[in-house]
């Protein structure tokens, strides 16, 4: 193990623990720990912390966890990670035949971009996150194997499934850019805001799976509340039509609720990043950012507080 | 235990922690533990909700079951302590609390260094994965470094001999490949501290024999190691020290043997002196024909004695009643190990003179010897009857007393492990040259 907080780094030296560091712990340190690395465990009680300190430790282990879930996802299918575009492949195609019919070519997107690129690129920013979403989500029910026998931070897990999914997103973005090239979108230097929405998506993905990962460990009734998001949500979020093509229905107040969805500002942004008619993001971005960043504290503060029981109860 | 990590600590009161006592449990109070000690738990307690989750909408109050309460003890670095008890006593909760795994309902335990948790063997191995990802997803897990990995790995696919097997998928191991591939892993962690259950129940006696064999050295190279097992035998010579656990609480805590002794005389609800078991006349088991009075279990001193040594014979008596004349009687014992396997059954009439001769009315005593080097050690148990006829036996109790056997070890020559068998005679052994190096 890495020595970071005076742990000794080799145990064949028995004579057991060197000179810790000194000096108060950090409510983000985990496991209050004494000067030599002694680890009390108690029951929590109050704020408990989030253990990043912990956490670093277990990277390692955090890196093997994705990886495996990324190795095995793929073992014994021929086509292998191509299997990651059908889904978004075939709803994007679906919504292009059903625009096509009903709207008589008149479909919803970013002006100059045709409607398959445009929904094509919504589509990638929410199956990196519905997917992430699902992952994180059961992650622990997943993991309990694991969890019963071995300590580790649990928020490996819901981390390590929410990672894996950016293999998948990898794989997606250059079919998107295969299809950039093949309808001549060049993307301007706005290209370099891509990665931070992307990582957006994965925060939010992350936020949201810790309430249901844990809730849904010890009720299992949250484990449909997943489904309900993932499917209703792709509607309330401008995948298949842009943010502007529904302005005009709207009443004022229904749109400002409407962009404090930050799947909404997400996609939008994909959309900002890559095309260069896109609209920039609104008033709402900060009120969407400020929303994902309470979801993501609160999931955290309920994950950290619950993951005791779920041991003691899947 | 290094005198900077003292000076580091500072110096407070060994268990007042930070004056004023009440302060102490506070989170991020320093935890303080002595120089030498690597575990210590204060009224630890595990309580656990009993009946379906869904009740806790219904009613505030649910049923509890405590788990454990009220545990206390402390372990130095480097002892070796084994937990036993009966199923449900509380031992598996308590591992898992020290380990990490469940979070107390009360207490606490500090705990210094690292701990290792084998609760299973080839914890997370992935069916779908090779035996290499495998070993190093397993190492990581069990809490080892990529880089100590990598440096073991040669070490680990040695230990586990799957070598030719290692860039298959574990999904088509043997069991038995699987079980020695996660245990290769497993015994090259150096953990300070190793908490180990019931590892030893799955394998084969070879495989068993590694596990004790590598805790066993993981001990004599100063690791602090928790253990619970049903294997009293492995308990014996691997732990200096034993706690017995009943209903969640520590009835007993002191040197093995008389630990594991103690716990073999109650369990099962053997009485106090399973040695011996007598009847008054008007209890006394059988019919108005024959009467089984008292079976004793003696030494070689003669007395009644529970404790029995491997290099002294053991005598298996029995008193009993005749009431009725003319009837042949012939008594026996059945003799069952801790395996509940019956070793033997004997009968008096192999006895010069028992010819099925009629035995007039009166009290008889029976007595048999089993000759030294004869059983295996550990615990046994001796059903007593009384036969009328040579067809029907009333007068009969099945395990009745019950006596462990002791290895004073010197026939070991130093091999602590097990000693397999049902019995453990002495044969002549020849040993003679035959010829040179070829």
């Amino acid at each position: 193990m890495i020595a970071t907080d005076g742990r000794i780094d080799s145990p064949l030296a028995t004579e057991g623990v060197l000179a810790p560091p000194s000096g108060p712990t950090h409510f983000l340190d985990g496991w209050p720990a004494a000067g030599d690395g002694v680890v009390v465990i108690e029951p929590p009680r109050g704020l408990v912390s989030i253990g990043l300190r912990e956490l670093w430790r277990h990277r390692e282990l955090l890196y093997l966890l994705t990886l495996r879930d990324v190795k095995v996802r793929y073992k014994q299918t021929l086509l292998g990670p191509v299997w990651v575009l059908v889904q978004p492949l075939l709803t994007t195609g679906v919504f292009a035949a059903v625009f096509a019919v009903f709207m008589r070519g008149a479909a919803p997107s970013v002006p100059g971009v045709p409607y398959a690129l445009s929904t094509f690129c919504g589509m990638a920013a929410w199956v990196l996150f519905a997917n992430g979403l699902t992952r994180a989500s059961a992650s622990l029910i997943n993991g309990q194997h694991l969890m019963t026998k071995v300590y580790f931070p649990r928020l490996i897990l819901p981390l390590s499934a929410v990672l894996s999914g950016l293999v998948d997103f990898a794989v997606t973005l250059v079919v998107l850019g295969c299809m950039m090239a093949l309808y001549g979108v060049v993307p301007s230097w706005r290209v370099a805001w891509l990665p931070l929405y992307a990582a957006w998506a994965v925060g939010l993905s992350l936020a949201l799976g810790l309430w249901l990962a844990a809730l849904g460990a010890v009720y299992r009734d949250f484990g449909q509340v997943e489904g309900v998001l993932v499917r209703i949500g792709m509607y309330a979020t401008p995948v298949a039509y842009t943010t502007s093509s529904i302005a005009h229905v709207l009443p004022g107040w229904a749109r400002q609720l409407y962009a404090l969805n930050p799947m909404a500002q997400v996609v939008e942004g994909f959309r900002f990043a890559l095309f260069g008619a896109a609209d920039p993001p609104g008033a709402m971005l900060g009120p969407a950012m400020a929303l994902t960043a309470l979801l993501g504290w609160g999931g955290l503060w309920v994950f950290r507080r619950m993951e005791g029981m779920v041991v003691d109860v899947v | 235990m290094s005198g900077a990590a003292v000076r580091n600590t500072h110096v407070d009161p060994p268990h007042g922690g930070p004056a004023g006592g009440e302060a102490w449990s506070a989170k991020g109070a320093a935890a303080w533990l002595p120089a030498g000690v690597a575990i210590r738990t204060e009224g630890l307690g595990k309580r656990y909700r009993l009946g379906e989750l869904r009740d806790r909408w219904q009613r505030r109050t649910g049923q509890y079951l405590w788990a454990l309460r009220g545990v206390s003890f402390e372990m130095r670095q480097g002892e070796t302590l084994a937990l036993i008890g009966r199923n449900g006593a509380g031992k598996s909760t308590l591992l898992k609390i020290l380990a990490r795994i469940a979070v107390p309902t009360e207490g606490r335990a500090l705990v210094r260094g690292r701990v290792a948790s084998l609760l299973e063997v080839g914890t997370g191995f992935h069916p779908e994965l090779t035996g290499r990802e495998n070993i190093f997803l397993n190492g990581a897990i069990l809490g080892m470094s990529r880089a100590e990995i990598r440096r073991k790995f040669d070490a680990i696919v040695a230990f586990s001999g799957v070598g030719p097997f290692l860039d298959t998928p574990v999904k088509r191991y043997s069991s038995g490949m699987h079980v020695r591939l996660g245990f290769a892993v497993a015994a090259h962690l150096e953990p300070e501290i190793l908490v180990v259950d019931e590892v030893l129940a799955v394998g084969d006696a070879s495989f068993q024999k590694k596990c004790l064999g590598t805790m066993d050295a993981a001990a004599r190279h100063g690791r602090t190691i928790l253990f619970v097992s049903h294997n009293l035998h492995a308990v014996r010579s691997l732990c200096r020290r034993a706690l017995l656990l009943e209903n969640g609480r520590v009835v007993q805590d002191g040197p093995v043997h008389e630990v594991v002794d103690f716990y073999l005389r109650t369990v099962d609800g053997v009485p106090g002196d399973a040695a011996e078991a007598q009847w008054p006349a008007d209890q006394a088991p059988g019919d108005e024909a024959t009467r089984l009075l008292a079976v004793r279990v003696r030494n070689a001193q003669g007395a009644v004695s529970f404790h029995q040594y491997l290099d002294e014979p053991i005598t298996l008596e029995m008193e009993f009643s005749v009431h009725r004349a003319g009837m042949s009687v012939n008594t026996s014992f059945h003799v069952y190990n801790a395996q509940d396997v019956c070793l033997f059954a004997t009968a008096d009439f192999h006895r010069p003179g028992w010819e099925d001769r009629p035995l007039p009315p009166g009290r008889y005593r029976a007595a048999c010897q089993i000759p030294a080097h004869f059983l295996n050690e550990g615990l046994h148990r001796v059903s007593a009857i009384v036969v009328q006829e040579r067809k029907y036996f009333p007068a009969r109790r099945d395990k009745v007393v019950s006596f462990v056997v002791h290895d004073r070890g010197e026939l070991r020559q130093g091999y602590a492990g097990v000693w397999i068998g049902a019995v453990r005679p002495v044969l002549p052994w020849v040993v003679e040259p035959i010829g040179g190096v070829p």
